[in-house]
């Protein structure tokens, strides 16, 4: 491990390299990827600290889109207002979703979610709010807090630069909390958990409805950043995405899941004009990681430093 | 004309019909995935773009080598089949003994790469395949029109699952493939080679997928994409079924293809949706599914 001042440093060299970024890079791309980091981040929640694998994390991602679309844009709401309502939609979503798939375990609880996911797309697809193949268009920023205007790519980075070190915050202190030591229990051996008096099915729901409202909070605000929510952040494909991200980022590490996510973010943009190939090029990772590197980059690196010292 | 509860029995019947062949669909591939996960212990996610690769394959036959649709019927479960070989021999095996998880995430990275591949390939307009000559037609039943073809299709389904359900339940070599799921380090001790029948068997899987992909070309036309949201639908039978019995996926195939198109003739809109929340409602009343085990 490190030690507690190589980490301080780290973290402050990381937020530094953060705030400066959009001077040397795009910030529209850091913007996707810090959206997606947080997306990742709070699927990890699920996967790497409780082992539970959700295939349908785009429902609350892309559902919250349009959520957050639908109130800034139809019903004038400022950001901070929308944003709200996108995450606790999908809070609510998580509830329902989590208590269903929660009643059945590994292979079958990513059927499940895929399948409720699947329900959403169809809905998103139907429902008439939702603007169907279009998706809802121009979506205002808007002014936060009637102070700053986020139509300026400035102001929009730092504000989800803010919410999304909100958002790691909350889960680092998650993973790193009593709540946090008894899921990892769960993930370790269910049975020993349940033996020693703990109520397993409320700590996995607590989990998921944590980690979708999380998605969720990601979802809005990539909607605020694009100004679009379309059926592309519901469809199967994008809970695909956050599962691959977090796989070859490092499922179970802090780190692993936003470093997926940047490099995830960057082929897509790096191979967008070559259409089926971005598809084909994901399929590839998935199956190298799974069969060479199952750890992901930042658990790989972690371990060969236990090994080192 | 008499009509059914405000329903005109021709749309009830063609609705009902449709739904039958969307059920055999179904009940192929999740007799196929129940197969596949009672002895690798892995959900195939490559399943739906294993159904896609028949239903080209066929397509390819067709248009490079000439050859039709009852060659065909035969020689793409084959191919696809052996493709599926490779996949266990070189990708699979090595996931033994791994949380089964992983073998999801590498099915799934698989479908992405042949589905990604197809389409890159072929585009995204879809290609026709034609119903073969000698099933062209239809035959008036007196309250329905049934195009020869549809009803082939629920024919050749219904009789793959039960030669399946024949060879499993009623062979030596179904009873070794059972011991072998129930324990394998056991059944390799009586001399069996078991990591090979493991092989077998995901094969046969993947020809079962492939099969039906064939059955599929001339009713749907061959999209690289066909078997992506189809595979989902799949897995939701099977969450609803369990896959503990083979009858069981089989029933479960075809009834909730039946219900689906019983509600596109009463309420359209909630028949993309109606298999999820009946696998919902199982989920709240009998957990482990229909005909599963509970684990």
């Amino acid at each position: 491990m490190m030690a507690s001042g190589v980490r301080v440093a780290a973290a402050v060299g990381v937020l530094a390299a953060l705030l400066l970024a959009p001077f040397a890079i795009y910030p529209v791309f850091l913007m996707k990827a810090l959206c997606f980091a947080l997306f990742a981040s709070a699927f990890n929640l699920l996967i790497g600290y409780v082992g539970l694998l959700s295939f349908g994390h785009a429902a609350f991602f892309g559902f919250s889109a349009y959520v957050a679309g639908h109130a800034a844009k139809v019903w004038g709401w400022p950001p901070e207002a929308a944003l709200l309502a996108a995450t606790l939609v999908a809070a609510v979503m998580g509830v329902v979703f989590g208590a269903l798939a929660i009643r059945r375990q590994g292979i079958y609880f990513a059927m499940v979610t895929l399948a409720l996911a699947q329900m959403i797309f169809f809905l998103s697809l139907q429902a008439g709010f939702t603007g169907g193949e279009d998706g809802i268009q121009a979506i205002p920023r808007g002014v936060l807090l009637g102070v700053f205007d986020l139509g300026k790519p400035l102001v929009m980075y730092y504000f989800v630069l803010a919410v999304f070190l909100l958002g790691f915050l909350i889960i680092w202190r998650t993973i790193n909390s009593p709540f946090g030591s008894v899921l990892k229990a769960i993930r370790e051996n269910e049975p020993r958990a349940v033996s020693l008096g703990y109520r397993v099915d409320r700590y996995k729901l607590l989990a998921f409805v944590l980690s979708a409202t999380l998605s969720g909070l990601a979802g809005g605000m990539k909607a605020l950043v694009f100004q679009l929510a379309s059926l592309t952040d519901v469809h199967w494909h994008a809970s695909g995405e956050v599962v691959l991200m977090t796989l070859l980022g490092g499922l179970g590490t802090v780190l692993g899941p936003a470093v997926g996510a940047v490099l995830i973010v960057g082929i897509q943009n790096y191979l967008a004009a070559l259409g089926a190939w971005v598809t084909i090029v994901q399929g590839v990772v998935f199956v190298v990681v799974v069969l060479l590197f199952r750890r992901g980059i930042v658990g790989e690196l972690l371990a060969r430093r236990r090994k080192g010292v | 004309m008499f009509e059914l509860i405000g329903v005109p029995p021709q749309a009830l019947f063609g609705q009902l019909l449709l739904g039958l062949i969307n059920g055999a669909f179904y009940a192929v591939l999740s007799l196929g995935l129940a197969l596949i996960f009672g002895l690798l212990n892995i959900i195939n996610f490559t399943h739906g773009a294993q159904y896609m690769m028949g239903a080209f394959a066929a397509w390819l036959l067709l248009n490079l080598a000439g050859l039709g649709y009852w060659p065909a019927l035969l020689l793409a479960p084959v191919i696809v089949g052996l493709t599926g070989v490779l996949i266990e021999r070189f990708l699979l095996k090595r996931l033994r003994g791994l949380d089964p998880l992983y073998g999801l995430l590498l099915t799934f990275g698989l479908a992405l790469i042949v589905e990604g591949a197809f389409r890159q390939v072929y585009g995204v307009s879809g290609l026709a395949y034609p119903v073969p000559p000698s099933l062209a037609g239809g035959v008036n039943l007196g309250f329905m029109f049934l195009p020869l073809y549809r009803g082939w299709v629920v024919l050749a389904s219904i009789v793959a699952c039960l030669v399946t359900w024949a060879v499993i339940e009623r062979t030596r070599l179904g009873a070794t493939l059972r011991a072998a799921t129930e324990n394998p380090a056991l059944v390799q001790a009586f001399g069996v080679n078991v990591p090979r029948l493991v092989t077998l068997t995901y094969g046969f899987g993947v020809a079962l997928a492939a099969f039906a992909g064939v059955l599929a070309a001339p009713i749907y036309s061959v999209h690289p994409l066909m078997g992506a949201n189809l595979i989902i639908v799949v897995f939701a039978v099977v969450v609803i079924g369990g896959m503990g019995s083979i009858l069981g996926s089989v029933l479960t195939g075809f009834g909730l293809g039946v219900v689906e198109g019983l509600t596109k003739v009463f309420w359209p809109e909630a028949s993309n949706t109606v298999i999820f929340v009946i696998m919902a409602i199982v989920l709240l009343i009998k957990p482990a599914g229909l005909f599963g085990r509970a684990t």
